[in-house]
């Protein structure tokens, strides 16, 4: 596979602040790729450096092979969608998306055809004309990224993109912005802080924390196996329990559950002793009988398509249930005494 | 003014404002400006009387001064007067140049205070301020025992051993613009500064991922955005400059006698002409109108391509 960006011990500081430490990770030729964490974990920075707005301190970046450290913005093959759109306020629509065109140097005829094309393409042919102040949030977004793609970067940058619009219209612009990269056959590097954003439309997910990379896989390694317990947290939901490891066989430990059962689950390459385990909430069932852990149901919370049992374990963790709504289910009451059975293979050992 | 003001687009104003709220304005408008510019329209179609003052009897003969000479005893054939029309040519000259100068100096200027970080910023610009705070005159009298024959920056220039003799700074039209410079600076700095401190910074970034060089940057972006606050300011410089009597008087010559001074002279002691000041007045004016009525088109058309 081709490499769109190598990224080789990259570390930046602004004075005493350590932004960016010691990051590697090298992102595939139409690949969707999300750096993904919460804000001030870094990922920003590094997009800005792929864009040539911050320098690195150390490391390097390089571009389908080439070293781009010395390129200003302006000579980098690679286009971004900012967080808030920054159009153009003085141009029209049409205007915007063919800027980047006009710098390159296209002629007047080329370009009208172009940007045309692309605005086609995100269903704004008719906006042409319109200023931006003239448009909504998501058709904004939308000239943004007609305007980005217009050049055909070879990678796109898109910073959050999505956060400054409602609900509905992000969940209907994840599954075109996947689409469109489908299509153009485009390296898109997507900045997030949601979760789910991020495991609806990426191929890869870097999972940053602190400045550092905590993971790098595909939605289902960092869904189902996560390697840190910040990564578990931070992916969807999790129910984190202290246990005792009582013996490991190569991938497989056998752990001690609050109450005496024992459990099978993935080592993760961790040793005996205290460790913590991970387990998603709808990997696990509620039993009639006592099953792999007793609990005492404290509160259920209906959500629609799902039911959230939240549940005290002995010893004082509390793990959440989510069961799906289906009218068969047996509803556990609050104070009621239930089992909760863990599905086989689904919980792991975490480090840290 | 208002089309100095940055053109919102179809914003809906939460309650709209009572008029009432302006009553306050406009009788301070029209007591003391609009009633004075009706009196000065009005004696500039009267006759003019010996001593100052005027006699209320209908004539043309200010205007006629103005545009037409008739020769020395006024028995010639009339023809077009150019002594006032070079003198207000002169004037735009010099206003133009003043205004030149302050963009120059102040776009630089507003810039960097626009670029500090925001708790610094009220410090820079308050530092402008301050030789404000000096009464113009005697600011203006003081930059003219600053740049005089035997004046310190002579000493300076001739003690650092630059020059062997003074330079001729004072009654000249460089001595003029500097007044005028002076005076009329942080009038372009400040809607500058005020424009570039709302610029959006990002839409920079923008431009340059999209291949824009520095310059292009510049050129295509900053300007165009913030070229409300430049315009502002232009006119803020401009207008005032062209009138100026201050600057002119003090430090200039025979040579440099612009519009401000042309006017004042005419409503001094027994020598002036209250019609003919009022006239050269009001073709100042109406100079001026036109300027500003050419920009409020200009800018009601927008700056698109």
């Amino acid at each position: 596979m081709t490499k769109a960006i190598e990224i080789d011990g990259v570390s930046k500081r602004f004075g005493p602040f350590v932004a960016l430490n010691d990051v590697s990770m090298s992102i595939g030729d139409n690949e969707f790729f999300t750096l993904l964490g919460p804000s001030g974990c870094g990922k920003t920075t590094l997009l800005r450096m792929i864009a040539g707005f911050e320098g690195t301190t150390q490391g390097s970046i390089r571009l389908f092979g080439q070293d781009i450290a010395a390129l200003e913005p302006n000579l980098r093959p690679v286009n971004t969608v900012f967080q808030n759109y920054a159009l153009f306020p003085h141009m029209s629509v049409i205007d915007n998306v063919a800027f980047g065109l006009k710098m390159k140097g296209m002629d007047l005829p080329a370009r009208r055809k172009r940007a045309g094309e692309m605005l086609d393409m995100v269903h704004l042919q008719d906006f042409a004309q319109r200023m931006p102040a003239q448009l909504s949030g998501g058709q904004q977004q939308r000239v943004a990224l007609a305007r980005a793609l217009a050049p055909a970067p070879k990678v796109l940058l898109l910073d959050e993109p999505l956060s400054a619009l409602d609900l509905k219209l992000r969940q209907a612009m994840r599954v075109e912005l996947k689409t469109l990269q489908e299509t153009t056959g485009i390296t898109f590097i997507f900045v997030t802080h949601d979760q789910e954003e991020a495991l609806t439309m990426s191929d890869r997910i870097a999972v940053m924390s602190a400045g550092q990379v905590q993971q790098i896989g595909t939605t289902q390694d960092i869904y189902e196996a996560p390697v840190n317990r910040f990564v578990a947290d931070f992916i969807g939901e999790t129910n984190l329990l202290a246990v005792d490891v009582a013996a490991v066989n190569g991938d497989v430990a056998e752990v001690v559950l609050p109450g005496g059962h024992r459990l099978r689950c993935a080592a993760a390459g961790l040793g005996r002793g205290a460790q913590t385990l991970s387990i998603r909430p709808e990997r696990i069932a509620i039993v009639e009988a006592d099953g792999d852990l007793s609990v005492l149901v404290e509160r259920v919370i209906y959500l629609g398509t799902d039911l959230q049992v939240i549940t005290r374990a002995p010893g004082g963790s509390s793990l959440t249930v989510r069961m799906q709504n289906a009218a068969r289910i047996a509803v556990p009451q609050p104070g009621a005494r239930v089992g909760l059975h863990f599905e086989e293979g689904a919980a792991r050992l975490l480090a840290g | 003014m208002a089309a100095i003001l940055p053109q919102s687009d179809a914003t809906e104003v939460p309650g709209r404002v009572p008029f009432r709220l302006l009553w306050p304005t406009w009788l301070v408008i029209g007591a003391f400006l609009l009633v004075p510019v009706l009196v000065m329209a009005v004696y500039s179609f009267l006759t003019k009387e010996f001593r100052g003052g005027v006699i209320w009897e209908f004539s043309l003969a200010a205007y006629d001064q103005f545009f037409i000479t008739r020769g020395l005893f006024g028995d010639e054939p009339a023809q077009i007067e150019w002594t006032y029309v070079t003198i207000f040519g002169r004037s735009i000259w010099q206003a133009f140049l003043a205004t030149l100068i302050c963009l120059v100096v102040g776009f630089p200027t507003a810039w960097f205070i626009a670029t500090r970080p925001e708790k610094t910023r009220g410090i820079w610009l308050f530092m402008i301020t301050i030789p404000y705070w000096v009464n113009l005159l005697i600011r203006t009298v003081s930059l003219k025992f600053l740049i005089r024959d035997n004046g310190p920056l002579n000493d300076a220039l001739m003690g650092t051993g630059l020059i062997d003799s003074p330079l001729t700074l004072i009654n000249t039209n460089g001595a003029v613009l500097l007044g005028l410079f002076y005076s009329y600076l942080p009038f372009m700095v400040l809607p500058i500064y005020a424009a570039v401190e709302r610029y959006n910074f990002t839409l920079s970034e923008a431009a340059a991922d999209l291949y824009a060089s520095r310059w292009v940057v510049l050129r295509e972006i900053v300007l165009p955005v913030v070229r409300p606050g430049i315009v502002a300011g232009c006119i803020l410089v401009f207008v005032p400059s062209l009138g100026a009597f201050l600057a002119p008087d003090l430090l200039g010559g025979a040579k440099t006698f612009m519009i401000g001074s042309l006017i004042e002279e005419q409503f001094k002691g027994t020598q002036g002409n209250w019609p003919f000041g009022s006239a050269v007045a009001m073709i100042l004016m109406s100079l001026v109108l036109v300027v500003l009525m050419f920009y409020a088109r200009a800018q009601s058309k927008g700056g698109r391509t």
